[in-house]
């Protein structure tokens, strides 16, 4: 594993007006690593994933990512150009929190849009391809159905293999369950699961700690702007060393604990 | 009066009323590619990064939409002459009638815009789609379903709009009608011909619509 990275970023900034959100950010990516950011909300990491795909244009930093590098500086020689930048997008995949298909086109539409537009595929293969990743979800028989019918799981399950139908190197899952009802979330990290169990390179956004800590290969912690903590998750997680990630763990941790136990009847006294 | 007696005081000027018709079809498909034009390059300019365009636009919005029809009129076809702009009653009637209807669809297809998510352009970007395709692949059609029932409205009141058009000479319905009355006498009659005829023009414009509307909203 002592291979190049596949990104490698370096002090990168990011202000929104006199806000700064990101103080110098420098992470490394190898291929394969399974990468989950946690943080309270405010601490940068959704920002941090979009500046990665440049959906938010940094202030300043490099990033490396196979072949280019950028450098986000005001005026910088290698800042991005628009064609670099869908270039750059086409290798990595990005879900959102809010699923953002597409309504006016169906399940199948949506997922051979970009194969065929931006990377000239031809339509039979784009097709082909397409119907072979949705049979793998299960959603094959749903190819033809429009997005409104289909349940928020469903919904972001096309999503990611619209992504990945690109076939991207890395993929970035920003909060992808925060938005579904409970008893969907399972259905859509056990997909994130499966990919990442096949050697996918990813970048998860996450509030689901239990994700983090039994998928992901390394855990981030975020908070105000910098990186805290990285490191295995067990280490990470298990034995924080710093007192506001314990302080974070503890406020999720509780939420989850509450949410799980809250249809479980109180025991009587002198019971067990 | 019987029908036949009705119908032979009626029937020499049928070919004049299809020809009034005619005009009043061609004055409205011309006036509303015009109002088109206009509308997207006010609502262009409405979300552009210079000051100077976005006043401009709202300027011309407001100054539409807060004078009569009929007065906007007068100023093309009487008032432009004074400053050495002189033109026919027909091409003065499409201009201004274009102008008129811009400032609304200016308005409607901002609306349109506005009411995209945020979040289909940043999917779409995310996907190394260009600028180009994403407007043209997701962001309009979108917009285009949106904006059909407002759009289609636009297009009605263009239609009864050519109507004003009899103040400046142009021969349509309404100026056409009116002249077989002073001869006639016989109002009656012929201004509820003549608003039958608006009438079944509006109708088939709002089906056609509602046709094209349950085409592209079958993914609701």
């Amino acid at each position: 594993m002592d291979a190049a990275p596949l990104i490698s970023i370096r002090d990168l900034r990011k202000s929104f007006g006199a806000h700064e959100v990101l103080k110098g950010i420098s992470v490394d990516v190898r291929a394969g690593e399974v990468v989950s950011v946690i943080g309270a909300s405010g601490s940068g990491k959704s920002t941090f994933l979009r500046c990665i795909n440049v959906l938010e244009m940094p202030n300043a930093g490099t990033m490396a990512f196979g072949d280019v590098t950028f450098d986000f500086e005001e005026g910088a020689r290698r800042r991005p150009t628009a064609r670099q930048l869908r270039e750059l997008r086409t290798r990595i995949g990005m879900v959102f929190q809010s699923y953002n298909l597409w309504p006016h086109m169906t399940v199948l539409e949506n997922v051979i849009e970009a194969p065929i537009r931006v990377k000239r595929q031809p339509r039979a293969a784009a097709i082909a391809n397409a119907e072979a990743l949705l049979a793998r979800i299960g959603l094959a028989e749903k190819r033809h159905a429009y997005p409104s019918h289909l349940s928020g799981g469903q919904q972001q399950r096309v999503a990611i293999v619209r992504a990945l139908a690109m076939q991207p190197k890395l993929m970035l899952f920003d909060e992808v369950t925060s938005a579904l009802d409970p008893e969907l979330v399972g259905e859509v990290l056990s997909l994130m699961a499966a990919l990442a169990a096949e050697g996918m390179t990813m970048l998860v956004v996450t509030h689901e700690i239990g994700f983090a800590r039994e998928v992901s290969t390394r855990t981030i912690f975020f908070d105000e702007g910098v990186v805290a903590e990285d490191g295995p998750p067990r280490e990470v997680l298990r034995d924080p060393r710093s007192d506001r990630l314990r302080q974070f763990l503890k406020r999720v941790l509780h939420e989850h604990v509450a949410e799980d136990v809250a249809p479980v009847p109180l025991r009587t006294a002198g019971e067990a | 009066m019987t029908i036949a007696a009705w119908w032979e005081g009626f029937a020499p000027y049928v070919p004049g009323f299809l020809s009034a018709s005619w005009l009043v079809f061609v004055i409205s498909v011309l006036a509303i590619v015009v109002s088109w034009i206009c509308g997207l390059v006010a609502a262009l300019a409405k979300s552009s990064r210079f000051a100077a365009f976005r006043q401009a636009s709202a300027f011309y919005i407001w100054f539409i939409r807060g004078t009569p029809t009929l007065i906007q009129i007068f100023i093309v076809y009487f008032g432009l002459p004074q400053l050495g702009l002189r033109m026919s009653p027909f091409v003065a009637g499409v201009l201004a009638l274009g102008f008129n209807g811009g400032a609304y669809i200016a308005e409607i297809v901002r609306a349109g815009l506005s009411a995209i998510p945020k979040g289909q352009m940043e999917s779409s970007a995310a996907l190394g789609m260009s600028r180009f395709q994403i407007m043209s692949r997701i962001i309009l059609p979108q917009v285009f379903r949106i904006i059909l029932p407002p759009v289609t409205n636009e297009a009605i009141t263009m239609l009864k709009n050519t109507s004003l058009l009899s103040t400046i000479t142009v021969v349509e319905l309404t100026l056409y009608s009116q002249t077989i009355i002073a001869t006639t006498f016989r109002p009656f009659e012929f201004y509820i011909a003549t608003a039958v005829i608006y009438l079944v023009m509006t109708t088939v414009l709002s089906q056609f619509a509602m046709r094209l509307e349950r085409h592209y909203g079958r993914y609701a």
